[in-house]
């Protein structure tokens, strides 16, 4: 079996991994680390009668896992400080949204940077206080520098020095060069208030973000944990009001195809109306589920079209021209 | 990849995938009297592989990776896969181990007592966990120590043991009778040869010890000892291990018990009679 749609049938079905044979184990964990997915697949799979050695793997993976989540829920505490003085909306996005709210893909999940989404008349104020907090530039590169802030949804990366922790700081969920234009303003006004003050995206603008992030920007690459939170969200939230939404931010056709795909891979229920598979599924199928057995990613043909694909989605194309030349010239290649 | 050779040193259990067939052979070759993982099943995942097709052949290069890499690990030439694999192996435990605090820290073991060497590449951590071994203690391995955060005991990582430069001679003489990997000229760190472990190491590297000294040897000084205060080799072993921050509350608390219950002594010593003398007066 493809080890990537070994990971997605432990993921789906726990109980199939009692006929895994050794090579399937390695396999397995290799695939799940590689898509950062190994915590998750070892809260679902604890506890189950398994070999002792993977046993311990799902033990170390959960500890990890535990001790990741309590970092980033210090990391946004150590934000909501910095930025405390400046009453602006501070809202988390992705990983840490999910485990600040206890939402299901939170459980086992791996967080990497902070993600939080300001308003962007504000932004230049929340750089300003996470700069004087101890975030510090990451990127050293004046043209990445002026591009990001020219073009991108988010500051160049910060990172605190202290603490060795990223940080991104978005005004808006996709490049300002896409053509999708998400509602930044409606993303901030609708979002719901936690506890301590920060603050999350509402359940659609949430599926809206996620799936906008695997299939509306980007290569797809580690695609298969991205599609785990969508299809957790749709479990956890339903499909109430999420065409609406989805369609009023232009993300109707990301949202549906991401619905497809986690029906697909992780068994999702979709409403009759949202079941089928367009003539271009197929193809993001392949590129999601490429893994060796050693969780190294294959199909390079198809993972270089969507490498492509993330940059003509990105920009217009004389202006891609331009990015791509000046790129190269810096030594950059694609992986 | 074509090739596949799966190992366990101590409580990891390592599966390596490769290109090429040397490296493999090699490996196989020195940890021949190694145990496979429990169950079959590994810790860790390397693979040693060409970045491009044709350097499979055309002066072939061998790129390291795995489950956890770095960003810009350099490749070796073919004639040094022996080296990529042992330190594909040791990335993988610097950067993923979670089970164990790890300590990048030699050790050897006598009456079920632990004594822990560390300190900066040169100090001759290798070359004296060696040396020991040539005198009958245990050699429980000369790159990493894992402490157990529960217990506090030392767990074993006998891997080959490197040895470089100067320190190849001097221990082949002290160990006439052990077996040596070939003598690896040019790498990175100078000439580099793999020891094996002796009998008792591998056949006892599953029994942990209690930690008893740590010492932070330093080669090419007048002998002399002092004492290391708990808060200085607490801070130094914070530098010395790759994983304390990730293991944040837990490695906290299993470094404060080490230091509190251990001696500690840092050791300059002008050659290795002398060295191993000041070890055997401590311990």
């Amino acid at each position: 079996m493809n080890p990537a749609l070994l990971l997605a049938r432990a993921l789906r079905d726990p109980a199939t991994i009692a006929d895994l044979a050794a090579s399937d184990w390695n396999a397995l964990f290799a695939v799940a680390r590689a898509e950062q997915l190994a915590g998750t697949l070892a809260h679902r799979i604890a506890g189950l009668p398994m070999p002792g050695a993977a046993a311990q793997l799902v033990a170390d993976a959960i500890t990890s896992a535990e001790q990741g989540r309590t970092a980033a829920l210090w990391e946004s505490e150590m934000a909501r400080r910095a930025l405390a003085a400046l009453d602006v909306s501070v809202v988390l996005l992705k990983g840490t949204a999910y485990a600040a709210a206890g939402l299901s893909p939170s459980v086992g999940r791996v967080i990497g940077d902070l993600d939080i989404l300001v308003p962007r008349a504000r932004i230049d104020d929340v750089e300003a206080a996470l700069l004087a907090a101890g975030w510090e530039w990451v990127k050293p590169d004046p043209y990445d520098d002026t591009y990001y802030r020219r073009w991108m949804h988010e500051l160049p990366p910060l990172i605190h020095r202290d603490r060795d922790k990223m940080i991104d700081v978005h005004h808006t969920i996709l490049p300002l060069t896409a053509r999708i234009r998400p509602d930044a303003t409606a993303l901030l006004a609708d979002s719901v208030a936690l506890e301590n003050g920060l603050r999350i995206l509402n359940p659609q603008d949430m599926l809206c973000h996620a799936a906008a992030h695997l299939f509306a920007d980007g290569d797809l690459a580690g695609g298969m944990r991205n599609l785990w939170d969508i299809h957790c969200l749709l479990g956890e939230f339903g499909f109430e009001g999420l065409p609406e939404r989805a369609a009023h931010h232009g993300l109707g056709a990301a949202i549906r195809r991401a619905a497809r795909q986690a029906a697909r891979i992780y068994g999702t229920e979709l409403p009759r109306d949202w079941q089928g598979w367009d003539a271009l599924d197929p193809l993001f199928h392949r590129r999601l589920t490429a893994r060796d057995q050693w969780g190294r990613s294959t199909r390079k043909a198809t993972q270089l079209g969507f490498y492509v694909r993330s940059h003509v989605l990105r920009m217009p194309p004389t202006m891609l021209a331009r990015h791509l030349w000046t790129k190269w010239r810096k030594g950059h290649r694609p992986a | 990849m074509r090739h596949l050779t799966q190992l366990r040193i101590g409580p990891i259990g390592f599966r390596i995938g490769s290109h090429w067939r040397r490296p493999l052979a090699a490996l196989d070759d020195l940890y021949r009297d190694y145990p496979a993982p429990h169950d079959g099943i590994a810790d860790f995942n390397v693979h040693l592989f060409a970045a491009r097709p044709w350097r499979r052949v055309l002066r072939p290069s061998v790129h390291i990776a795995g489950d956890f890499v770095i960003p810009d690990a350099a490749p070796l030439p073919l004639a040094q896969g022996l080296l990529a694999a042992e330190m594909g192996m040791n990335l993988q435990m610097a950067l993923g181990l979670r089970r164990f605090l790890l300590l990048h820290a030699s050790m050897v073991e006598r009456n079920g007592r632990a004594v822990l060497m560390t300190g900066i590449s040169g100090a001759g951590k290798s070359t004296l966990a060696a040396l020991l071994m040539a005198r009958g203690w245990r050699l429980m391995g000369d790159e990493f120590a894992l402490i157990d955060c529960a217990t506090g005991l030392a767990h074993a990582f006998p891997r080959l043991v490197s040895l470089k430069n100067e320190a190849v001679d001097v221990v082949a003489q002290a160990l006439p009778g052990a077996r040596f990997g070939p003598l690896l000229e040019g790498t990175p760190k100078g000439a580099i040869r793999h020891l094996v472990p002796d009998a008792c190491a591998i056949a006892a590297m599953d029994v942990p010890a209690e930690p008893s000294l740590i010492l932070f040897p330093r080669f090419g000084f007048e002998a002399a000892a002092r004492p290391v205060l708990p808060s200085e080799a607490f801070v130094r072993l914070t530098q010395s291990s790759t994983n304390y921050v990730s293991l944040a509350e837990r490695g906290f608390d299993a470094l404060t018990r080490l230091v509190q219950s251990v001696p500690a002594r840092a050791i300059d010593y002008p050659d290795a009679e002398t060295a191993i003398a000041m070890v055997e007066a401590l311990a």
